[in-house]
């Protein structure tokens, strides 16, 4: 029997009065690439703050393989890892250097091995011994992504992993990134503002909105029913912003 | 356990292969302030002071232990900010106490390297020999190197909930504590209230310790043991502070925002 990766029930996280995770539940099967959409704000960042435990829930339950996230952290981060555009690696490292240090902060055994098969999958192996700080755009989000496969997870979370990439960058990780998610069959939860790129990484998106689900379904199903993601995106953050203002107008 | 505490040993050993300023923090500041504090004893020696003086550079040697033992810890902690790299490095499986304990051991290291290299030159430049203090040496380091421990994780603390806007937190609280510590001059000398402050910190008992062993040749065990009681309530203090400042910051969603955004 097929068994969920990730499991999230009715979460809700709230920084003071703000609900920036809003009741929010979803699965993610094995296997599988679920998109994490939303406009600005909507809450994508702080749900993937929330799976890693980074943040604390004010509300509902989370689990991954398994366990939940509140009582056996340790042990799920052990098999998960994390990407964004937004973290870095120590700049004054190498690139090797740093890898060695997160294969050791996973506690990976034969690490040299592993490490060289990764620098070739993503093609970086030519700046093994280059200082992180020199690295380019792409190169640095290829060595996140290299990082976050030291571990063999069995579920990656992608905060906008190809943001602030030129179109034929972004086009090369994303081929990368499927390939080796196919090869290893390992699920992703992916955010990102390029429709294109999510039709084409996701199996399944899911909409949120102010923090609450507005809309979950494969690409295929939702493209059907309303035109381009693109449109829905739109709709969606119109229709938000369209709420926001007459909260606004209430209060005045 | 271990292999996660090597990876971040190794996050911040990796520097020193090529480093010059990280070099220069551990062997040329301290030199310059030995070489201030040598030459003054030096003439103040000249001059018939009492021998009492050449406690002077004992001092400025054990100060920086203290200092170093900080700043070690305080600093990889800030330097993971600085480099975005503080959310890799918290959704590894490492758990809060072995990040502290690999912290603290790059706070002794640094401290270590330090101290050998001063005790070296101010042997060969003034002719003070720091083991000279004889078996009173050990516990005093010791005890050093706890208090810059606990101090550590405190301002460690403030770096975790307040991120760079700490920084006169880490360079500042050690230079407070100076002056109340009787370092350079007996606690006698401290007015009423200050002398109250001084006896609270374990370090005041070194560095009163010291004086003793140098100028009278006694050395009072029991200073070492209440120094190192005292410690142990510190240490205590500052690794509760700092997972209970972790436990907020997660609630407020903070690691993500001081370096993610
Ligand atoms: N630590 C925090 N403290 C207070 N408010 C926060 C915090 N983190 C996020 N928020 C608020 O929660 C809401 C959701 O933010 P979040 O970063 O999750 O959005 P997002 O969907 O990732 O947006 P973007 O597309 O811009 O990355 C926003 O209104 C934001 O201001
Ligand atoms: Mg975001």
């Amino acid at each position: 029997m097929l068994k969920q990766i990730v499991e999230v029930k009715d979460i809700s996280k709230y920084f003071g009065t703000v609900a920036a995770v809003d009741h929010i539940s979803f699965t993610v099967w094995p296997g599988e690439v679920l998109g994490l959409l939303g406009p600005n704000g909507a809450g994508k960042t702080t749900t993937i703050q929330l799976l890693l435990g980074l943040t604390t829930l004010t509300h509902g339950q989370i689990e991954i393989l398994g366990m939940d996230i509140k009582t056996k952290r340790n042990e799920i981060l052990q098999r998960v890892n994390f990407s964004s555009a937004y973290i870095s690696l120590p700049s004054n490292l190498t690139v090797y250097e740093n890898l060695v240090v997160f294969a050791k902060l996973y506690g990976i055994r034969h690490y040299r091995n592993k490490i060289m098969e990764l620098l070739e999958f993503f093609d970086l192996l030519h700046i093994l011994n280059s200082r992180t700080g020199m690295l380019s755009t792409g190169q640095m989000t290829r060595l996140n992504l290299t990082k976050s496969f030291i571990n063999d997870p069995e579920i990656i979370f992608l905060d906008e992993p190809t943001a602030s990439l030129d179109p034929e960058v972004a086009s090369r990780v994303r081929e990368k990134l499927k390939k080796i998610q196919i090869e290893k069959n390992v699920s992703m939860i992916y955010t990102s503002h390029n429709m294109n790129e999510v039709e084409l990484m996701c199996n399944r998106v899911l909409f949120i909105a102010n923090g609450k689900n507005v809309l979950e379904g494969t690409p295929k199903e939702i493209k059907e029913k309303s035109g381009s993601l693109e449109d829905v995106f739109i709709s969606i953050a119109r229709a938000t912003n369209f709420q926001i203002n007459n909260c606004k107008d209430e209060r005045l | 356990m271990i292999s996660r505490i090597t990876g971040i040993l190794l996050r911040h050993l990796y520097l020193y292969q090529r480093s010059l300023v990280r070099w220069m923090e551990l062997f040329f500041w301290p030199l310059m302030n030995l070489l201030l504090w040598g030459f003054l004893t030096y003439y103040l020696r000249n001059i018939e002071m009492p021998i009492a003086i050449n406690y002077l550079i004992g001092a400025m040697i054990l100060w920086d232990i203290l200092y170093r033992s900080q700043q070690g810890i305080t600093l990889s902690l800030t330097e993971e900010f600085w480099s975005k790299n503080i959310i890799n490095i918290f959704i590894t499986p490492i758990r809060t106490y072995e990040l502290v304990i690999a912290l603290c051991i790059i706070g002794f290291l640094k401290a270590f390297m330090t101290m050998g290299f001063l005790i070296l030159i101010s042997w060969y430049l003034y002719q003070f020999n720091l083991f000279d203090l004889g078996f009173s040496l050990a516990p005093f380091i010791g005890n050093l190197i706890l208090f810059g421990w606990s101090i550590g994780m405190m301002t460690m603390s403030l770096v975790l909930r307040y991120g760079n806007a700490a920084d006169a937190f880490i360079w500042g609280i050690p230079f407070l504590i100076q002056p109340i510590s009787a370092v350079f001059y007996p606690v006698d000398v401290l007015p009423p209230f200050l002398k109250f402050c001084a006896y609270a910190l374990p370090s005041t008992y070194i560095f009163e310790g010291m004086r003793t062993v140098l100028n009278e040749g006694v050395f009072n065990i029991s200073l070492v043991y209440l120094s190192f009681c005292m410690n142990l309530l510190y240490l205590s203090a500052g690794a509760f502070y700092f997972s209970w400042m972790l436990r907020r910051v997660r609630e407020k969603g903070l690691l993500s925002k001081t370096s993610i955004e």
